[in-house]
């Protein structure tokens, strides 16, 4: 009695055998002696992914149910490969030169490397695929199941920690084998391998024992039809919508499944492997599904009523007491569900890690981590292993919340009606240069929106996420959005129903959004070489070295580099090559490593273009210098930058410089006051210490002289006191510390005041009064205004060079200012004085009268305080001196004042 | 005989001063009291030392010095400098025109007689 234990070591045994051929296959891959592994049976092999445990299983109960319906599965992939083999020769020479790692790198590439395409596909192919992944699970469990029911002795407990167990080791295996290395062209040879292994074991078990029912059971040829005759199965009642549309699903899930494409155009090593598949793989699922039909009809006949045809595969070699033959069916079923698992968890891991979390990685640290470059490496394959977890872990929480109740094709045929979403957006990529990225984002959105609501979501059943309400009834009872008849359409096959839809308004909106909205340019240029694909240049990926064109080299890597630079580089090369000198032959891994080194100074594309170039082998491609353009117009950004920058900080420094001279000029005007500050304090003190000194030695001193010294001395001092309170006095204006003490007073007042001190005793002055308005009433400081009259009036006294001076005061106004003129009859001051004579120790002559050349500085500041001035009027005869208040100060009063 | 002094100087109390005093002690002083015309009076008086202030009116009393010095008769005459400036530029100028001394005001009587002293002894 074949025990669950033999079951579970013979599991171990198959699964050290896979680790064992995938781990030689790796190795011989890495030493490159792996010239098998580039066969084209391998990948045809390899291509039987597309078999999972839902055809070795599941096409028996398929058949069971519904007869030969299940052929669809298998007729779809089989008229693509043949008829269509032109389109998949496109995808592969799409995928090789544009290096393209998933389905999901493919669209976004086709649509201008649009991240916001990769990550919505890489989305959808995650929702896609978990159900499928969850079928898995399902089936090995379920056959675990089957063998645990016929081994009295061991019971396997609960089945969902079987599922768990499975998914565990799963993960194990792929992440061992599909994230061993980070390979730029993403190959596993590996994991391939095993695969490939696996598609001979599934194929041999089905076909053992399809042979044992047919003949062992049966009883021969003749004696299987009379059975399937006689059995329901052989009526045809399959409706055509269900047919054809099965038909076109499974065709487009063979293109569009994660899994197909990484196999298919990513793992492929030679287009030509194609032609050997396109008759071979056909050939395959033939055989896969020969001996399905028997097995259905016997199974039905033979096994007790209630048994579960998804098992007839294994139950029936179980039910006539085959262990071996049941272990070999089992052990076929585990294959297909593993090679799907792993393949599919890589190629998805690969999209999460590529699309989705690098992005967010590289953005959140803003690019700092990539300068060790190992740092990515590290991060990528951490991501693909978590990625890998989290992929087969979503599928056993699907199952878990599925549990396990629909039918194992049914479960298969929601996953590919969700992946068929992205066939328009990819077979418009390739034949269709109008295709826009809008376009495939909306077909991509609608047709995943209608898969979700009107078949992924009711597969879980009733009330698990959609309530039976909005089954029956429609979302708030809206029936034409009831998801099992849009639009009213009612009474077809749910399945037809939501691919008929779904596909229906994706490729409408595809097309009419594309056709709506304008390509950028990066998409039209991949627009074309995607549709033009067999036009361009297969060889974009490795150099050919021409001869003497090492030189040319050089020349050009000095330019960049710097000649020391790319001379160390070019003799390094050399001496590997065993070369002396500086030029090494230029072979194709120098080129890639001057490339390499080149890209880091120019960028990548730049790089690229130079050295094809020179080298020739390769032509520029538009790409090329689209790339270049690109790096071209960022230098420019770049540059103007920096022009921006550099105006900024022109400015800065002009305004550093203005703010340095007037810096200079205060310093400098600073010095000449102080310098002039110095020359009126000592000229006095001096008079003071000379004649003080005289006076104290007291000889040869007559009495007048004393008293003439000492009146000299007392009025030095008295000079000096006044120099002290002018300079406060100019000081505390020039702060603008001054409190304005503001009242009213007559002008006239104010005037006559001002002549009686300013006139002291001497009187030599005469004091003429022109035009004065009598009613004039000033409001502002009277003192301070004073203080300018005296000045004025003092220095006509002093300066005033006419035999009998006279001095006219004169009032008016003009535009509400009032306007006061000083006028003697003087010789007047030059005129190239008039600027400077209101600086501080400016005078007009250089004879000293007694003032300290402060006064009309003063002025000026008192009149500016006052919100007037105080300036010169030329050619009036003499010295004339203009004083003017501002409106707001002067009113007329109402009555003349006394 | 009396030593012959030309003091050029602009402020009357400081001429009046430094005559005083100059006198007193038997010096002949003859005064000049701008700068346009000042070379002109140092050749008309010969003096024996010439007592010249830098801030002249007309013109400045550095001139005057280059000017006494540029000339053949009087490059050798003693000459004072006085200054109410006191900065080190001024004392820097008048070494480099050659004075052969400098005093800044305000100084004191002896001092100045000692200097005047000094530098007519042969």
């Amino acid at each position: 009695m074949a025990t669950l234990n033999v079951l579970v070591l013979a599991s171990l045994l198959y699964v050290v055998l896979l680790f064992a051929v995938a781990f030689a296959a790796d190795r011989a891959a890495l030493h490159g002696r792996g010239a098998w592994l580039r066969s084209p049976w391998i990948y045809t092999l390899s291509l039987s992914i597309y078999c999972t445990a839902w055809t070795f299983y599941g096409a028996v109960g398929f058949a069971a149910r519904s007869g030969l319906e299940f052929l669809t599965i298998y007729l779809g992939p089989t008229l693509i490969m043949i008829g269509w083999w032109w389109t998949l020769r496109k995808l592969v020479r799409i995928g090789r030169s544009q290096r393209i790692t998933s389905i999901a790198d493919l669209i976004s590439s086709r649509y201008g490397k649009s991240n916001l395409l990769a990550v919505l596909v890489t989305i959808l192919a995650v929702i896609g695929t978990t159900p499928y992944i969850a079928l898995q699970l399902q089936s090995v469990t379920l056959s675990f199941a089957a063998f645990a029911e016929a081994d009295p002795n061991a019971s396997l407990g609960d089945a969902s920690s079987t599922a768990l167990w499975v998914a565990l080791g799963l993960t194990l295996f792929t992440i061992l084998f599909g994230t061993r290395n980070l390979d730029a062209n993403e190959r596993h040879h590996g994991v391939v391998m095993a695969i490939a292994l696996e598609a001979v074991v599934k194929l041999f078990a089905l076909l053992a024992v399809g042979i044992f029912v047919v003949w062992g059971i049966a009883g021969g040829v003749s004696e299987t039809f009379a059975r399937i005759d006689a059995s329901e199965i052989a009526r045809w009642d399959v409706p055509g919508s269900r047919w054809v549309g099965l038909t076109l699903l499974s065709a487009a899930a063979f293109l569009c499944l994660p899994r197909m494409f990484q196999v298919m155009v990513v793992e492929n090593e030679d287009e030509g492997h194609l032609r050997t598949a396109s008759w071979a793989f056909p050939a395959y699922l033939m055989l896969m599904s020969l001996f399905v039909v028997p097995i259905a009809a016997i199974g039905l006949d033979i096994m007790p009523a209630g048994a579960n045809p998804d098992l007839f595969v294994l139950t029936l070699p179980l039910q006539e007491g085959r262990e071996g033959l049941a272990i070999l069916s089992f052990l076929g079923g585990f294959s297909s569900a593993t090679s799907m698992v792993i393949v599919a968890a890589i190629a998805l891991s690969t999209m999460l890690s590529n699309h989705v979390v690098m992005p967010v990685w590289l953005r959140m640290t803003g690019g700092t981590g990539i300068v060790v470059s190992g740092d990515v490496r590290q991060v990528a394959l951490l991501t693909r292993r978590l990625s890998i977890a989290g992929v087969v872990l979503l599928g056993y929480v699907y199952l878990r919340l599925s549990s396990g109740g629909a039918a194992l094709a049914a479960i298969g045929l929601v996953s590919f009606a969700g992946v068929a979403q992205l066939l328009p957006a990819m077979l418009g990529g390739l034949f269709w240069r109008g295709a826009t990225r809008i376009g495939a984002l909306t077909g991509l959105l609608v047709g995943f929106a209608i898969w979700l609501y009107t078949l992924f979501l009711p597969s879980f059943g009733p009330s698990v996420i959609l309530s039976q309400a909005l089954l029956e009834a429609g979302p708030f009872g809206i029936s034409w959005l009831r998801p099992r008849a849009l639009f009213g359409v009612d009474g077809m096959d749910p399945l037809v129903h939501a691919v008929m839809w779904s596909m229906l308004l994706n490729t409408f909106s595809f097309i009419a959004v594309s056709i709506l909205s304008f390509p950028k340019p990066l998409e039209r240029l991949q627009g074309a070489q995607f549709v033009n694909v067999f036009q361009h240049s297969a060889t974009t990926g490795t150099w050919s070295g021409g001869l003497a064109q090492s030189e040319d080299l050089l020349l050009m890597s000095q330019r960049i580099l710097g000649a020391a630079e790319a001379q160390s580089l070019f003799s390094k090369a050399a001496s590997r090559q065993g070369l002396s000198g500086y030029l090494p032959e230029p072979s194709p891994d120098f080129l890639q490593e001057l490339e390499r080194e080149l890209s880091g100074s120019v960028g990548g594309a730049t790089a690229h273009a130079m050295i094809s170039q020179i080298v020739g082998g390769a032509t520029v491609s538009v790409q090329d210098l689209m790339a270049v353009a690109d790096e071209t117009a960022q230098i420019m950004e770049y540059s103007s930058q920096l022009e921006a920058k550099s105006e900024e900080l022109a400015r800065t420094a002009r305004q550093l410089r203005a703010a340095n001279t007037k810096l200079t000029q205060i310093s400098e005007q600073k010095d000449t006051f102080l310098s002039q500050i110095s020359h009126e304090l000592r000229t006095p003190m001096t008079s003071i210490r000379a004649f003080s000194e005289i006076l104290r030695d007291g000889k040869g001193l007559s009495e007048a002289d004393g008293e003439k010294y000492s009146t000299i001395i007392h009025d030095e001092t008295v000079r000096l006191t006044r120099l002290l309170d002018d300079l406060l006095d100019l000081s505390v204006l020039e702060n603008g510390q001054v409190v304005l003490n503001t009242q009213t007073g007559s002008l006239s007042d104010l005037l006559q005041r001002s002549v009686r001190a300013a006139q002291g005793e001497e009187g030599q002055l005469e004091i003429k009064y022109g035009q004065i308005d009598q009613n004039i009433v000033l409001t502002t400081d009277l003192d301070r205004l004073a203080q300018v009259f005296i000045n004025l009036i003092t220095n006509a006294r002093k300066y005033c060079d006419a035999k009998e001076p006279v001095l006219t005061i004169s009032t008016q106004r003009q535009n509400g200012q009032l306007i006061i003129d000083f006028v003697d009859n003087g010789s007047g001051i030059p005129a190239d004085m008039h600027a400077v004579i209101f600086e501080k120790f400016s005078r007009i002559s250089h004879a000293r009268v007694g003032g300290a050349g402060l006064g009309l500085a003063i002025c000026a500041e008192i009149m500016t305080r006052l919100g007037g001035s105080v300036g010169i009027v030329p050619a009036q005869g003499g010295s004339a001196f203009r004083v003017i208040l501002p409106p707001a100060t002067v009113s007329q009063a109402t009555s003349p004042a006394a | 005989m009396t030593k012959r002094v030309l003091l050029i100087e602009d402020e009357p109390n400081i001429i009046e001063a430094v005559s005083f005093i100059l006198s007193r002690d038997g010096y002949d002083v003859k005064t000049h009291s701008n700068g346009h015309d000042a070379i002109e009076a140092v050749l008309a008086r010969a003096p024996d030392l010439i007592i010249l202030d830098v801030m002249l009116p007309g013109r400045s009393g550095f001139d005057i010095l280059r000017d006494i010095r540029a000339n053949e008769q009087t490059a050798d005459l003693p000459v004072l400098m006085l200054t109410a400036r006191g900065q080190d530029t001024d004392r820097d100028m008048a070494e480099r025109y050659g004075a052969s001394q400098y005093m800044t005001k305000p100084f004191s009587n002896a001092d100045v007689l000692a200097t005047v002293r000094d530098l007519m002894t042969p």
